[in-house]
């Protein structure tokens, strides 16, 4: 049983193989395992098991308990403490504690993948951080978004100085979360990459290692996150996408004072993401202080005659000109929405090219065609296992007709988003008094703590009443 | 003006409005739930290197996202044919055959060699200090046993939605498989 003649012509040649070796190997049986004369056992390959399921259901507990708290934090006590409290629970929990992953955010690619066929498994546990909160969002608003969700508690804890940013800057912006979750969906759909995971920009920082890139992407975030708020949450977050959709439509909403305004115009300033409604300038004007007065200009082309049916000619003294901008805006749409589709269609080749199996294949086409010198890992082990080429052809084509429909229609869906928020521009019902903009609160509670008629803000009450009536 | 007619009709309008987004929303996630009832597997999955797949290109040890990465070496001391000259432990051109480190070929120094009867040699893997490298599998695979092998260790693993690691591999050789059977574990009847 003695193979050291073997062995040792091996070790002479080995060198010369080793610099040769082009192609993996997977070994083989080369050796046969010796029989031991002593009683030698073998070593067990040792195999630590993953989380135990209760991990799971623990943290579907813990997630249902937390969005529970966050509305009663946030409806019933109305308590910023108490909220900042809770995200400060959240970050440690679901972020540093359990890596902030799976995340509702992630959860939209699994559920994606898992719709899209493939035979994608969905655990139960993904699919109940995708759906609880959005259940919760039904109910009670976007309280995850305040004292659940790990991303927007961290963003939340470096506010500091928060800048107003121009609502046209605002709402601008606000597209770049749309072209996010349609990008998400498309290549999450195809298989091609999981973009929400791999440009997370603060899991890097809850693990507490990750890329150069991810990390600075968090520490990019933060720092800018210091002066403009929850920078992920407002432009990027395509979960928060969803729930800017249901949100308006809540059971229970987060509100600004109901007992009786006094137009202070605190709520308003403090609120560092823009979300606060003030109301329409004509109502205003009367009574409020310059700044309100200014935006008597901005709105000036649309409010005043969306009277309070909201459409052009429901009120009364409608201007022409609105109702010309409304037409105008309604042949627009369509166009928006061609605009989109012709522009997917233009992208779709370029996108499918970010799918690895599409590019295995160029590359293999472009290595027997000679254009590129030399061979890249993947080639060296397709040709090396010898796996079939017509069947990587056919998923390839597979996989580019999936983009070659589903790249126009993100083209489609990004023109209509854009369409329906002129739209909405356009015909802003009119407003009596300062109002949370349901689709973009983040359920922060900040407003609360502001509002004259908090308990605790009696003194600035009357001194703010006083004011006015001075006035 | 809250009783005035015209805010009553506008509180109206916004009632049904709240109630048709109510509505539609619960008709999507319904459609959605029907949906990924008929279509989705409900497993609870890891992530795990198939090691037939494995082409020991070192990314393991780089890409993930933790540092030292979650891939560890695993032997399968069943196929190894304890050999005193093992490829997987010395370096091709190692000046002498005993275990000075300017032999060996692992950069950490993660394998320890033991005799146990001559000339039968057993090469353990120091966990702590293998870092995924994977050069004693691609020498173990090329002139051995390939009796070494990546396997992603679940004790380290933190579960990534989606693996950096699989994300970089070039023979997309890092699946999801069943948390029940957790690892892929070459066996000494197998190929």
């Amino acid at each position: 049983m003695r193979l050291g003649a073997g062995r040792l012509i091996l070790w002479a040649v080995g060198p010369a193989l080793w610099l040769g070796l082009a192609v993996p190997a997977w070994g083989t049986q080369r050796f046969p395992p010796p029989q031991f004369e002593t009683d030698h056992t073998l070593p067990v390959t040792h195999t630590p098991p993953p989380d135990a399921p209760w991990r799971d259901v623990l943290d579907v507990a813990v997630l249902a308990a937390a969005l529970g708290l966050a509305a009663w934090l946030v409806l019933a006590r109305r308590s910023r403490r108490g909220v900042l409290a809770l995200a400060v629970f959240s970050l440690v929990y679901f972020g540093f504690w359990r890596g902030g992953c799976v995340c509702p955010i992630g959860a939209i690619q699994n559920v994606t993948a898992a719709l899209a066929g493939g035979g994608h498994a969905l655990p139960l546990v993904v699919a109940a951080f995708f759906l609880l909160p959005l259940l919760a969002t039904i109910l009670f608003g976007r309280i995850f978004c305040a004292g659940v969700c790990p991303l927007g508690a961290i963003q939340d804890v470096v506010v500091i100085r928060p800048l107003r940013v121009p609502m046209w800057l605002e709402q601008s912006l606000g597209m770049l979360a749309y072209l996010y979750l349609g990008a998400a969906v498309l290549f999450a759909a195809t298989g091609s990459a999981w973009v929400i995971c791999e440009y997370d920009p603060f899991v890097g920082l809850f693990r507490m290692s990750g890329t150069m890139f991810m990390l600075g992407l968090g520490a990019v975030f933060l720092l800018g996150g210091m002066f403009l708020a929850r920078p992920y949450c407002r432009w990027l977050c395509p979960y928060g996408v969803l729930m800017s959709w249901i949100a308006p439509g809540a059971v229970w909403q987060p509100r600004i004072d109901p007992v009786g305004c006094i137009q202070c115009q605190l709520c308003r300033d403090g609120c560092p993401i823009n979300a606060i409604d003030a109301p329409d300038a004509p109502a205003a004007a009367a009574r409020t202080t310059p700044p309100a007065g200014a935006r008597l200009h901005q709105g000036a082309g649309a409010l005043p005659g969306a009277g309070a049916g909201g459409f052009p000619g429901a009120g009364v003294g409608v201007g022409r000109r609105d109702r010309r901008r409304m037409a105008g805006l309604l042949l627009i749409a369509p166009l928006l929405v061609a605009a989109g589709v012709l522009l997917g269609e233009r992208l779709a080749p370029t996108l499918a090219r970010m799918n690895e199996r599409v590019q295995l294949t160029d590359r293999l086409l472009a290595e027997d065609m000679g254009w590129v010198e030399g061979h890249t890992d993947a080639t060296a082990a397709f040709r090396s296992r010898g796996e079939s080429r017509t069947e990587l052809a056919a998923e390839a084509e597979r996989i580019e007709s999936a983009f070659a429909w589903g790249s126009p229609l993100l083209g489609a869906f990004i023109g209509l988003v854009l369409a329906a928020k002129l739209i909405q521009h356009a015909r802003r019902r009119r407003r009596d008094e300062f109002a949370i903009h349901q689709p973009r609160c983040v359920a922060c509670a900040r407003c609360f703590a502001l509002c004259p008629h908090h308990p605790g803000n009696e003194a600035m009450l009357i001194e703010l009443t006083r004011e006015k009536t001075r006035l | 003006m809250a009783d005035s007619p015209q805010a009553g009709q506008s509180s109206d309008r916004r009632g049904f409005f709240r109630g048709l987004v109510r509505g539609l929303a619960l008709l999507a996630g319904g459609a959605t739930l029907g949906l990924l009832a008929t279509r989705a597997q409900a497993a609870r999955t890891v992530w795990q290197i198939d090691p037939y797949k494995c082409t020991m290109c070192g990314r393991c040890a780089v890409e993930c996202v933790l540092s030292p990465s979650a891939v560890k070496c695993v032997h399968s001391h069943g196929m190894c044919g304890y050999c005193e000259l093992c490829t997987g432990f010395f370096e091709p051109d190692a000046p002498n055959l005993h275990e000075g480190a300017e032999n060996q070929l692992c950069p950490t120094g993660a394998i320890e060699r033991t005799l146990i009867e001559q000339p039968y040699f057993e090469y353990r893997i120091k966990e702590d200090e293998c870092i995924g490298c994977a050069k004693c599998v691609a020498g173990c695979a090329a002139f051995g046993n390939g009796s070494m092998y990546l396997q992603i260790r679940h004790d380290r693993c933190v579960d990534c939605n989606d693996c950096a690691i699989a994300r970089a591999c070039p023979t997309q050789a890092i699946r999801r498989v069943p948390a029940d059977q957790p690892y892929l574990l070459k066996q000494v009847d197998e190929p």
